[in-house]
């Protein structure tokens, strides 16, 4: 009977429990010093369009909420943090944590070529990577390496969830406009291809900049951007989120505005109510002690954390051979505080989760949209499929 | 006798039979207590004809609630209001508070020792509250996002789930400290136990199943799976889970499938998927076990169910978001 044989088994529990020092287990995450993408942004008149984005403050977070599940597996989690100012550095900084601390588990919170380069070093192919905030999807597809896993989303992956939501609501006729920067073509790249795999068609695509000169008129006037052409949504690929921001109520036909501004497709979102959402952002805001809403890079970083905890409670090993195998595997499944179980694709190992459908302070729909099926993991409506992918490990 | 073990009532329902505290204890006013999430009330049914009878402006974000000993006051945890309030059963109306208890979720009276163990959610800890003293007077640590709490027949343990660290802890209530933690499936809720508490079943939401748990070696030794016929596998999110007196039923409430899942204990196997409103979390049996109260949180209203016929007789729209039914009867 329990109560004969409970405080048994549990004395025998507690001693082993006091007997094992709990084993060291320490994780990495290496950052760019002063990395341009996480700077705050800020306009000309002091105006603070987004806070500064510390990836950092996620994984500090996922350590911090790990620690019962360190109690019950004997370990102590934690993190080393170090910044870097290149790819080199960085490969230098992944050898000798591996070599002084053990560590094999890497939060790589560096941009696309950096974090490129550096899984392709010795050192970089030893450890696991977790990219936390490069959403290129260069980095799944041709530049993409075994030890390599992502958990933001890529940006094919943002883009169909955007696209998906324009489906279902019949904005089939789409008019594109991407400004001038190197990022916003990438960005509009990827949401035409998006609208087309969903069965929109781009009707115009058109290009903004961001200058008040009356010779540029008709690039700097969001009326004149969109006139002349009948459509049932504005998409903006707007990478710095500057200029974007007028386009909703000036456009001459009065249709949503998607993409950057408007509805857009993020990773996390602070307005999110589902899912145990709000206890999450409550202890990241704790945690930084701050209002501060957690950033996608943010909610990556934590996600990354968590599940290289979840391999350790799961194989109950810390051989990392068995843990990364555990990682890798799609049956390893993470709760990540979005409803649907999330896994590593065993073709890229971009972590598939659903992508939050957002405006500034409601979360309006989340992807994969119901009516979007698949034959094996409707979350494979969104990104990169088997088929169609260019990663080769 | 213990002709239901439901992990709020049956505490209380044991105690008041043991004392015979009050008349109304015996027979109960056939009433049912369903606290509202979101509207910041209890629904009051009338279960002898399901029909509402009244709403009771109680706290910010009600959601577990219990009895105290003679059954006269529902203790109610105010979520949004970092307490727990204290409902008159007669007057029908809120007429105490106990404050200063963080983010209270779910919890038991123990009313032999005059306390009660409430979850924490955002502290991550389980608090035992002297009703007498009116304050907490220990707070032992748990996983992240605590929520179900089960207090053994003997009194002796409180075992509680750890909803984002995926552990079950085992506490001694007498030296407040954990005895196991156990590793369980992903995001752990609720509890519920046959009478001679030699498994304790949890259910697990995101893994869409319940793990059993041997009481005596601390392991998980099996689990069920639930996949009712044309619903999707991440469509299955079980939270609460019941048994009846007997031990050889349990009823599952699966979430995102809008369904109860009817178990044979003895053979761990799904004999039914009863379709309710949209996500079903809440479960209470009544004391003659012929019904089922279901709570759904996405539908505002309350299904119940004929535990004979095992089928939906009728839904009854109550407040936002309904958590828990609370039966006097």
């Amino acid at each position: 009977m329990t109560r004969l044989l409970l405080p048994l088994v549990l004395a025998l529990l507690t001693l082993t429990r006091v007997a094992a020092a709990a084993t060291p287990v320490t994780l990495g995450y290496v950052g760019l010093a002063d990395d341009p993408r996480h700077r705050p942004l800020r306009l000309y008149t002091g105006v603070v369009l987004r806070p500064e984005i510390r990836p950092v403050d996620g994984a500090r977070l996922a350590i911090k909420d790990a620690r019962a599940v360190g109690r019950a597996l004997d370990l102590a989690f934690g993190l080393e943090e170090v910044t870097v100012t290149g790819a080199e550095e960085a490969a230098a900084v992944v050898e000798r944590l591996a070599a002084d601390k053990g560590v094999r588990f890497v939060l790589a919170d560096l941009p696309a070529p950096m974090l490129a380069q550096l899984a392709t070093t010795p050192a970089g192919k030893e450890a696991v990577l977790l990219n936390v905030s490069a959403t290129e999807d260069v980095l799944r597809g041709t530049s993409c390496a075994p030890g390599l896993f992502h958990t933001i989303p890529s940006q094919a992956m943002l883009a169909d969830a955007l696209a998906q939501y324009a489906a279902l609501m019949q904005w089939r006729r789409i008019l594109l406009v991407a400004g001038p920067e190197q990022a916003d073509e990438a960005l509009a790249l990827a949401y035409a291809r998006a609208v087309q795999r969903f069965g929109g068609k781009i009707v115009d695509t058109r290009r903004f900049v961001s200058t008040r000169d009356p010779r540029q008129r008709e690039q700097n006037n969001v009326r004149l951007l969109t006139q002349g052409v009948d459509y049932d949504a504005v998409l903006v690929a707007d990478s710095v989120g500057e200029f974007g921001r007028s386009f909703p109520y000036q456009t001459v036909l009065p249709r949503p505005v998607i993409g950057s501004v408007g509805l857009m497709p993020s990773a996390w979102h602070w307005a999110y109510e589902r899912s145990g959402a709000p206890q999450l952002n409550q202890r990241f805001q704790r945690e930084v002690g701050s209002a501060r809403p957690m950033s996608d890079e943010e909610f990556a970083a934590w996600a990354a954390v968590r599940s290289v905890i979840e391999v350790y409670s799961r194989t109950r090993s810390t051989d990392f051979a068995v843990l990364r195998q555990a990682l890798a595997d799609e049956g390893t499944s993470f709760d990540v505080y979005k409803d649907q179980r999330a896994s590593f694709r065993p073709w890229d190992h971009q972590l598939r989760q659903p992508i939050l459908l957002h405006t500034a302070d409601a979360v309006i729909a989340t992807a994969p949209i119901d009516r979007f099926l698949h034959e094996r993991n409707q979350l494979d409506t969104l990104g990169v499929d088997q088929p169609q992918t260019d990663c080769r490990f | 006798m213990h002709p239901s073990r439901q992990p709020a009532g049956l505490h209380g329902l044991a105690l008041s039979l043991l004392l015979a505290a009050s008349p109304a204890s015996a027979a109960g006013s056939g009433l049912a207590f369903v606290s509202n999430e979101k509207g910041n009330t209890l629904t009051v049914l009338d279960t002898r004809t399901d029909r509402v009878v009244r709403s009771i402006d109680v706290c910010h974000r009600p959601r577990g609630m219990d009895w105290n000993a003679d059954r006269s006051r529902i203790y109610v945890a105010c979520g949004d209001d970092d307490a727990i309030g204290i409902v008159d059963v007669a007057a029908m109306k809120l007429v105490d508070t106990i404050p200063h208890i963080a983010d209270p979720e779910a919890f038991m009276v123990d009313a032999a020792r005059g306390q009660l163990y409430v979850s924490n959610e955002d502290d991550a800890a389980l608090s035992i509250v002297d009703l007498a003293q009116r304050k907490v007077v220990a707070m032992i640590e748990s996983g992240e996002e605590p929520e179900g709490v089960y207090l053994t027949r003997d009194g002796r343990r409180v075992w509680l789930t750890a909803e984002a660290s995926n552990l079950v802890h085992v506490i001694d209530v007498e030296r407040r400290e954990t005895l196991a933690d156990i590793v369980v499936g992903t995001r752990p809720r609720r509890f519920a136990a046959p009478p001679d508490e030699r498994e304790m079943w949890v259910s697990c939401e995101l893994a869409g199943k319940v793990d059993i748990i041997d009481t005596a070696s601390l392991r998980v030794v099996q689990s069920i799976p639930f996949l009712p016929t044309g619903v999707r596998q991440e469509q299955v999110t079980p939270v609460d889970v019941v048994m009846t007196g007997d031990g050889r039923t349990a009823f599952v409430a699966l979430g995102g499938a809008n369904r109860v899942a009817v178990v044979d204990v003895a053979r761990r196997e799904v004999q039914k998927y009863v379709l309710v409103g949209q996500r079903p979390w809440g479960l209470t049996l009544s004391r003659d076990q012929s019904r089922l109260y279901v709570t759904n949180g996405m539908s505002d209203d309350v299904s119940i169910i004929d535990t004979r016929s095992l089928q939906t007789i009728r839904s009854v729209p109550v407040g936002q978001i309904p958590y828990k039914v609370l039966l006097d009867e």
